[in-house]
């Protein structure tokens, strides 16, 4: 059985959020629109973060691609009291739309901010509806949703989520983190590996390559 | 007993005046006006709260843990004080097991409310999974919500039985409730030896059920690793909190009852003077609580653990931060703490003021925590809607209607249990000299 797992390098991260809108696409993550989003509701299953560091004139920015990261222990499945949020044999954490009852006691455990919740029911600018993809299911208002590494992909003997296929560097890997001899488990062992809130010990199955190395 | 010598207690029970109605009707508007917003919320989404990304719950788990901390009020001036024996106790019982009995449903009903599928509620049942604290709490407050109504159900027999005697005349409906109620109670010896041995170790149950149901509800919030909520302290700190409200709001009611159907000779000013001597006590456990919490944040100065406290120390939190402190101990301690304000009005005026602040301590243990994620680039901030404000409002409206009602069908002053104790002779000449000396 592979466990699945990411590696963003951030040195060749150029910060363009191809990933966010081929995630959009192929997610069929809903819009929120400019007033939602100013309240802070819209979704990005895969976001890119920026985080500024330092202060005039050391102004350092840094750039940060953040999908869900499907923790070896992951905190938001701990917490969900009718296992509508579980852990699948190859390390993906899901989500099973069908049984959430909204509670959002995974979006608070998270301490990643990873997990999304159905304010209003989706809506879709005119015309893009039609533009939906049939493998992926639409959530309904009021549940939690999240990225799934794209496992109707995965699960079709495609390894490859719609993010990595989008980005234009070439910054994202993925892989098998228990085959020694694959790509993402050797750079997730590399010198350059990290992993964001290591120290909490979620052990996340996402790696970030550090920058300037 | 005698059961001329309690006319007063039964008097509301057979006349039922203009304000009463009106009460009822300003009660039923409130009410309609939050399901109309809860329904509004049900068809829309709660994006129609404030709620939103990364603060998640906001005034609706507010009120799951206020109303949860409120219910601790009968428990503990009923089961607790019986086991210690506390005479003083008696007048107090039957309206403060009722405040439990009506804040309950609204505690965990807060929490239905909060559900972005309430439709789904099924789930729980057929895929509850234990190692989620909300399954303890589920399993904690649906016990203690049972076993309080239980207990308060018992200690109200004997009085329905009189109650059975006194109305045979009464309107059919209300004949056969008191009738169905008192279950054949006739108070025989071996009934009344029979119902005090089970309220005696019912009262044993019920303390021991008091620490763990608030205890676990702050295990929802300590189990995770949000900065802010995953500290040893919080299970204490939100157990001392709720008896803390809890017997406030047990001072309010008194002393509104005792007004409003005119209880004076029952309720005097020395029950008021050991309430208050209690809160004082209370106030200052929590101020302990309160300042180990911060200062064990400050000095470890963990930036996580820090940017939550800045959160509520000064930056958009601070006026909910000092409120609290203000209404919890600057305002109520002096006022308890001093014999010549530990008047009715005093504790009255203090048991507002904490549970007040109480509400406030939830808010500000609850939302900075989540308004600060780990992660510096998500913070967020929130404010509250009408629609969460009109469903609050009307959560308190249906707490304050079920005790009208009941108020209006019950004796709020349990009458079998008061010939134990010897009457107050200087009911009816207080304040002056009423007041016995402190302990």
């Amino acid at each position: 059985m592979a466990r699945w797992a990411m590696v963003i390098d951030l040195d060749k991260c150029i910060g363009c959020q191809s990933c966010t809108a081929a995630c959009r696409a192929e997610n069929n993550v809903p819009f929120a629109g400019p007033e939602q989003s100013e309240l802070g509701r819209a979704a990005f299953w895969n976001e890119v973060l920026f985080e500024i560091r330092g202060e005039y004139p050391h102004v350092e920015a840094r750039i940060i691609p953040r999908p869900c990261f499907h923790c070896e222990n992951p905190p938001c499945v701990k917490v969900c009291p009718v296992g509508a949020t579980y852990q699948r044999e190859d390390g993906l954490v899901l989500q099973r739309y069908e049984r959430c009852i909204g509670c959002r006691y995974c979006t608070v455990a998270c301490p990643y901010g990873v997990r999304y919740f159905q304010w209003f029911e989706a809506e879709w600018p005119e015309g893009m509806d039609r533009y939906q993809n049939p493998d992926v299911p639409l959530r309904p208002k009021g549940i939690v949703d999240k990225c799934t590494f794209c496992v109707h992909r995965l699960d079709e003997g495609l390894p490859i989520p719609a993010c990595n296929q989008a980005c234009p560097t070439g910054a994202r890997y993925f892989g098998d983190l228990d085959d020694p001899t694959s790509e993402v488990s050797e750079l997730a062992r590399g010198p350059r590996a990290m992993q964001l809130l290591e120290h909490l010990g979620t052990d996340p199955h996402c790696f970030y390559l550090e920058e300037g190395a | 007993m005698e059961v001329n010598e309690h006319e007063a207690i039964l008097r509301p029970l057979e006349h039922t005046g203009r304000k009463f109605y009106v009460l009822i009707a300003f009660l039923l508007a409130v009410i309609g006006w939050g399901i109309f917003a809860y329904f509004r919320q049900l068809r829309l989404g709660l994006g129609v709260t404030g709620m939103n990304r990364p603060v998640f719950w906001g005034v609706y788990i507010t009120n799951f843990v206020f109303f949860i901390g409120l219910s601790h009020a009968g428990t503990l001036v009923s089961a607790i004080l019986r086991i210690l024996g506390a005479e003083w106790r008696r007048p107090f019982t039957r309206l403060a097991e009722a405040v439990t009995v009506f804040s309950l449903p609204f505690g965990a009903g807060s929490i239905l409310i909060d559900l972005g599928r309430i439709d789904r509620i099924g789930q729980v049942l057929l895929h509850a999974r234990f190692e989620s604290p909300i399954l303890w709490d589920v399993t904690a407050v649906s016990t203690y919500l049972i076993s309080s109504v239980i207990f308060f159900y018992l200690a109200l027999i004997p009085d329905v039985a009189l109650l059975r005697d006194r109305y045979a005349h009464a309107p059919g409906w209300r004949r056969r409730l008191y009738e169905v109620l008192a279950v054949g109670w006739t108070g025989t010896a071996a009934q009344n030896r029979r119902l005090e041995g089970i309220m005696g170790w019912f009262a044993i149950y019920l303390s021991l059920l008091v620490v763990t149901v608030h205890t676990v509800v702050s295990w929802i919030f300590g189990m995770t690793i949000v900065p802010g909520w995953h500290t040893a302290i919080i299970g204490p700190y939100f157990l001392v909190g709720a008896i803390f409200s809890g017997v406030a709001a047990v001072g309010v009611v008194a002393a509104v009852l005792r007004r409003v159907l005119g209880l004076q000779r029952y309720i005097t000013p020395r029950h008021f003077n050991y309430l208050g001597q209690f809160l004082a006590a209370l106030a200052i456990a929590w101020f302990y609580f309160t300042f180990a919490e911060v200062l064990t944040t400050v000095y470890g100065s963990e930036p996580a653990h820090l940017a939550v406290f800045f959160a509520k120390f000064r930056e958009e939190f601070s006026w909910a931060f000092f409120a609290m402190f203000f209404f919890c101990f600057l305002l109520p301690l002096p006022i308890l703490a001093w014999k010549r304000t530990r008047t009715i009005f005093g504790v009255t005026l203090a048991g507002l003021s904490i549970n007040l602040g109480m509400w406030l301590e939830r808010y500000t243990v609850i939302v900075p925590s989540l308004s600060r994620p780990r992660l510096p680039y998500e913070w967020g901030t929130y404010s509250p809607t009408w629609i969460e404000w009109s469903i609050t409002a009307a959560c308190f409206a249906g707490f304050f209607l079920l005790y009208t009602l009941f108020a209006k069908l019950f004796p709020v002053v349990s009458i079998w249990e008061l010939h134990e104790e010897a009457p107050e002779p200087s009911g009816v000449r207080e304040p002056a000299g009423a007041e016995a000396p402190s302990p």
